[in-house]
């Protein structure tokens, strides 16, 4: 048995995010609100438009505005190039990102209107549905849509026996020692509430409470960097 | 017909008292009944009914190259249909959401527990592999498909047997079997589902229960280790709800394992 702890190779701690984290607003002049959000090498850009009048009509909600989130990669954003348009994994994210997103926003009013929200990834390298997460969140304060408060993304996870943040792509889906790489995305309010969780591997409840701690915490610093970019848009 | 508010409200007042509609408790599953083997073409098969709720689970192989990340490896296919014979609610054409999301949670909780030992399914490393196809129909929605799905998917592999294949002709023997099984590994994923519905967690809810759930939490355990899991639809959690959906899916996979566990040898 060796007790050997995982090292990160580009010399991380376990607990420290990817360098750079940047994240800009206003992006896209065409947009009623947009950011980017980047991480390490993973970025994503998000544009909302909206809200505005949903069509075809039957798709209208009498009672409130719909959120509508639509992921996808960008054909070069990888290394082997990906088929554009959509797919079954980005299906699934582009859900998962509404369900992240719907819970802090206050769009009862906006009656049969739709809220779209782009987003997609210029860079891949793991981690990209929390990046547009946390680009679509950003974006959507600075379209006015109005909202409790922001959310925050990131992922956690488990090489081997050691919780690490913020997987890049290798530890996320080169790793393949012992027992191997665990991924869980998450997704924060401020106040600390879980608006998204999934996970991909094998972990026991009690680390996947300590993953969940770790992931709190830097989801406050995340935090940070989204307040400060959008202040820092209200300059411009 | 999606169920009323009159009837929304009814069921969380019975919730919040401990009550259901049909006088199961909160954390108590319908009565599980399952039959191996529904069709003789099949691989392996299984049909799981939990209460009014019926899924079909097949098995298919055939002979594929191998993704370039997984040169030695067999590959696993999961897809799901919602036929519209099951529900008024379920229409032809090409997959929604929820057919799409219930195929991928079934391939991730197999995928990631590493059940099936893919790496002895290489005929030759980098050309041939088998293919593993898991099959999900929906036969009858009264609410939970994807705890019916994830059983239906264990007890179909466990009674998958491999085609014959003729390595001269480099084909697949269709409708001849070995009597090797698919390899499995012991650690059995088991996916069960937690709903929040009001201040209550309920497990395996029928229709009605499912659509008033505000979010639920699936995950694929096997004796407290986690494999996967997705929380679904827009309600925050709080961390020390998790928690408890933690505890209460850990309670059940044990229970849900002892029940099965004859069908599983």
């Amino acid at each position: 048995m060796t007790t050997k702890e995982y090292k990160r190779a580009d010399g991380r701690k376990n607990n420290e995010l990817r360098s750079p984290i940047k994240a800009e607003v206003g992006v896209i002049p065409n947009a009623d609100g947009s950011a980017m959000f980047q991480i390490g090498k993973t970025i994503a850009i998000a544009a909302v438009y909206g809200p505005k009048k949903m069509h075809p009509q039957h798709l209208q909600d009498p009672e409130k505005a719909t959120l509508r989130c639509n992921y996808s990669m960008l054909s070069f954003s990888v290394t082997e190039r990906a088929r554009p348009g959509h797919n079954r994994r980005s299906t699934e994210i582009s859900k998962i990102t509404e369900w992240a997103l719907e819970p802090v926003l206050l769009i009862d009013k906006y009656t049969n209107s739709v809220v779209d929200v782009h987003i997609n990834i210029i860079q891949a390298d793991a981690g990209t549905r929390c990046a547009g997460i946390n680009a679509a969140a950003m974006a959507l304060a600075q379209a006015g849509i109005p909202m409790k408060e922001l959310v925050s993304s990131v992922s956690v996870g488990k090489i081997d026996k050691t919780l690490v943040l913020d997987l890049d792509k290798y530890e996320d889906s080169e790793f393949d020692e012992g027992e191997g790489s665990t991924d869980i995305p998450i997704t924060f309010t401020h106040s600390g509430k879980i608006t998204h969780i999934q996970l991909d591997g094998k972990i026991s409840s009690k680390q996947l409470k300590e993953a969940i701690e770790l992931a709190r915490e830097a989801c406050k610093k995340i935090y940070e960097v989204q307040k400060k970019a959008l202040k820092d848009s209200l300059g411009k | 017909m999606e169920t009323t508010k009159l009837t929304e409200e009814r069921i969380k007042k019975y919730l919040e008292k401990g009550k259901r509609f049909d006088s199961r408790k909160l954390d108590e599953f319908r009565e599980i009944v399952i039959e191996k083997n529904i069709s003789k073409n099949a691989e392996g098969s299984a049909r799981v009914k939990i209460g009014k709720t019926d899924v079909l689970v097949g098995v298919k192989m055939d002979v594929g190259v191998p993704y370039p990340d997984s040169q030695n490896k067999g590959n696993l296919i999961v897809s799901a249909e919602l036929l519209p014979l099951s529900s008024p609610r379920f229409e032809n054409g090409p997959p929604k959401f929820p057919a799409i999301e219930l195929g991928r949670v079934i391939d991730r909780g197999i995928r990631e527990s590493k059940f099936i030992e893919l790496e002895k399914l290489c005929i030759k490393e980098g050309e041939k592999v088998w293919n593993i196809y898991i099959d999900i129909y929906s036969i009858n929605d009264d609410g939970n498909l994807v705890d019916a799905a994830g059983l239906g998917a264990i007890i179909a592999l466990k009674n998958s047997r491999i085609p014959k294949y003729d390595e001269k002709e480099e084909k697949v023997l269709f409708g001849e079997w070995t009597n090797k099984n698919i390899p499995l590994s012991k650690e059995t994923p088991i996916t069960i589902t937690v709903h929040k519905i009001g201040k209550t967690f309920v497990i395996d809810p029928d229709k009605e229960e499912e659509d008033i759930s505000e979010t639920r939490v699936t995950m694929s355990t096997s004796d407290g280790v986690i494999f996967s899991m997705q929380k679904g639809d827009k309600c925050e959690l709080e961390v020390e709800e998790l928690y408890k959906i933690l505890d209460l899916v850990e309670k059940t996979e044990r229970e849900i394992f002892k029940k099965i566990a004859g069908f599983l040898e």
